[in-house]
């Protein structure tokens, strides 16, 4: 098996990753910026609807109850795909699906194809996989241009080029474009990626999909976007081929309401994305003549297994999780090594590899719950982080921290004379920051934690204290 | 080696990667959760508003995206129809095969079997629509031979004729229609094609048509 997550398994571990990247100021101001923005449109449009927590206990529900079933409900599909036209491949891992689309590809003689975001094929390295087959994959959304431009990595799961101001991506278009008065306007940057594109969205006869749901009552397939190059992907060229991840099934057409209210709000805090195509198999007359789904276990099933972690699957892909995160506000995306990076990512990528690496992953979260809060699908990101870092343990991984937090406990507990000094030392530390018994707001790198809750204070007499008083 | 259906007929690889998923995924069940009809669906699925409001909602939705919303009677489509591309400047339209000829002015062509690159040249397209969302601003076409998938994203300019009784409010009622016609392509349309990539700002104008004009007719 050749299971694998972009390269993840041979990225620097997180805390070494993010010591670096914090200390680059203009990413993390551009992350800060871009995420207090996305922040703010997603409270809003939340807020005013009215029946959001029960959409979210539904969207839980129908991914719950479809993963019980995924073996039912991925033969549902494959048999109404199939029956209208498309055809279904089966993908173990990365390897096999990557060898999959190579074929289908040369199958069909060209040796250009466009693209419309799939961090999945991120997961799986399909463009490297394609250009080592002599095959040149266009990205046709904007984020996917600016990053495969600026030969970088996605640091976002909705918004990849999240990282790059419009200053910088100015510059990358500039270049490769080769538009010298091109202006910094995010408007000048969005004409110059259409003008740029349309002749390969006009012209090559191959395109690559992912999507977000998958029906297995009709045999339908769902890509919600933006600027119209997944519409352009998805219904000009004569061969389509979509890459999905199994855990993108649901039972009914029907139960595409619920998900289509939760997904655009939490991902750009829009009260719907521009535009959603919603395509069954092949249609006469209209659009590709030839179209493939290649339904992706990679990891997936060994997610599955683990009855306390399973509910990671039944993530949407929104990323609101990352842009809540303390902690990828600090770091951004690329300190998780992983094509899925803040908390999703940091349960996700681990048990897609098996916790046989990213195992530092687990242990990038302050477990403040802001994930959690504005999951639409209610996955306990905060429980499975902690389940995960016992995973990990098991595997034989120390994080120095907690290495360092232990050693310090057992010398502080080792005598009730040290336990006593350690105490002591704490009241000293923590008198600024004490109000009624609580710690409500700590400096530094405590300040995210206490953000969501407060921290009882160590209190101005110990039981032993009291009771030597007493005596 | 050669990719033959779903095996690999390859030293060792010959494996059937179908039949191995799903054993996995049998094997990892140790719970069943609730049947499909015990789901909780506590969530909102009729609406309340009347037409009047649920037009003024839509409306409200559709120009905060930045589209262009006219109304206008029944008998007034076709006047309307020019009105609206006067003030807009837009000439040499084509439209979907099935609009009835006196809406549209004289120069206008049926657009349905234009190459892609007749469609690029065209100054824009006229369709109708078969719902649209009112808490959204959404409207909902479905495609077929008269209306083909190009038809309506290369032109850089789309106008659409709603009629009031095809409003909606919510999303839900809005899915129970479109599982009437599920079998054919639809496209979901919330105001011009736009993104929200550079620093999460949503800006109008990338690979879909810049400019959108819903026309309602009541």
């Amino acid at each position: 098996m050749s299971v694998y997550v972009g390269h993840a398994a041979e990225a620097e571990a997180f805390p070494r990753a993010a010591e670096t990247l914090v200390a680059d100021t203009q990413l993390r101001r551009n992350v800060r910026h871009a995420t207090d923005v996305i922040r703010r449109k997603r409270a809003r449009v939340v807020d005013e609807v009215p029946d959001w927590e029960a959409l979210r206990e539904t969207g839980h529900a129908i991914k719950q109850h479809t993963l019980a079933h995924l073996d039912r409900y991925l033969e549902e599909f494959e048999r109404n795909c199939t029956k209208a036209g498309g055809r279904v491949h089966w993908a173990r891992d990365a390897d096999e699906a990557n060898r999959i689309i190579v074929d289908l590809i040369r199958a069909t003689g060209e040796s250009e194809v466009i693209k419309v975001k799939t961090m999945t094929s991120d997961e799986i390295r399909l463009n490297e996989a394609l250009e080592a087959a002599g095959i040149t994959p266009f990205e046709t959304d904007l984020a996917d241009l600016i990053v495969q431009l600026g030969e970088d990595k996605p640091s976002h799961i909705v918004v990849p080029a999240l990282h790059r101001n419009r200053m910088e991506i100015r510059e990358i278009f500039r270049r490769k474009m080769k538009l010298e008065h091109l202006g910094d306007k995010p408007e000048d940057l969005a004409a110059a990626a259409r003008v740029y594109l349309r002749e390969k969205f006009l012209s090559v006869p191959v395109a690559i999909s992912g999507a977000n749901f998958l029906v297995a009552e009709t045999g339908s397939v769902v890509v919600v976007e933006s600027e119209g190059n997944g519409r352009m992907c998805v219904s000009l060229p004569r061969v389509l081929i979509s890459l999905v991840g199994i855990e993108k099934v649901v039972p009914r057409f029907e139960d595409l309401e619920v998900f289509l209210q939760l997904l655009p709000r939490s991902a750009t805090g829009e009260r719907m994305n521009p535009y959603n195509s919603i395509w069954t198999g092949v249609t006469p007359g209209d659009g590709p003549r030839e179209f493939h789904v290649v339904l992706l276990d990679n990891g997936r099933t060994n997610v599955l297994r683990d009855d306390e972690a399973s509910e990671t699957l039944d993530c949407i892909r929104c990323g609101a999780c990352l842009n809540a995160c303390p902690v990828y506000r600090q770091t951004g995306g690329h300190a998780y090594g992983s094509v899925y990076g803040g908390p999703i990512g940091a349960i996700l990528t681990p048990q897609l590899q098996a916790m046989q690496h990213s195992q530092s992953l687990p242990y990038a979260s302050s477990l403040c719950g802001a994930c959690y809060e504005v999951c639409p699908v209610k996955i306990n990101i905060p429980e499975i982080l902690v389940h995960l870092r016992a995973k990990a343990v098991e595997q034989g991984y120390e994080p120095w921290q907690e290495r360092a937090a232990m050693k310090a406990a057992s010398i502080a507990l080792a005598s009730g004379s040290r336990l006593e000094a350690a105490q002591k030392l704490a009241r000293a530390m923590q008198w600024p920051f004490e109000h009624d018994g609580k710690l409500e707001h700590l400096p530094g790198m405590l300040a995210s934690w206490t953000e969501f809750r407060d921290l009882d204070a160590v209190p101005g007499q110990s039981f032993r204290e009291w009771w030597a008083e007493r005596g | 080696m050669r990719y033959q259906g779903n095996r690999f007929e390859n030293g060792g690889q010959n494996v059937d990667s179908r039949e191995a998923i799903l054993a996995r995924i049998r094997e990892a069940h140790s719970q069943r959760e609730p049947e499909y009809g015990d789901l909780p669906r506590l969530y909102r699925q009729e609406g309340d508003l009347d037409v009047q409001d649920r037009i003024a909602l839509l409306s409200e939705r559709l120009a905060d995206y930045g589209c262009g919303v006219h109304r206008c009677g029944r008998d007034g489509i076709a006047a309307a129809i020019g009105a609206v591309l006067g003030q807009r400047g837009r000439t040499d339209m084509v439209a979907s095969g099935d609009l009835p000829r006196e809406w549209l002015p004289d120069t206008v062509r049926t657009g349905a079997d234009l190459s892609y690159r007749e469609l690029d040249r065209v100054g824009g397209v006229i369709t109708r629509c078969s719902l649209a969302i009112a808490q959204t601003g959404t409207i909902v076409l479905e495609h077929d031979a008269h209306t083909p998938r190009a038809l309506t994203l290369i032109p850089d300019y789309h106008l659409c004729v709603l009629f009031a009784e095809q409003v909606v409010e919510l999303v839900p009622e809005a899915m129970r229609r479109m599982a009437g016609f599920a079998e054919r392509p639809i496209t979901t349309i919330s105001g011009p094609s736009a993104t929200s990539d550079i620093e999460m700002t949503r800006v109008a104008g990338v690979h879909g048509p810049r400019t959108l004009d819903v026309l309602i007719v009541k």
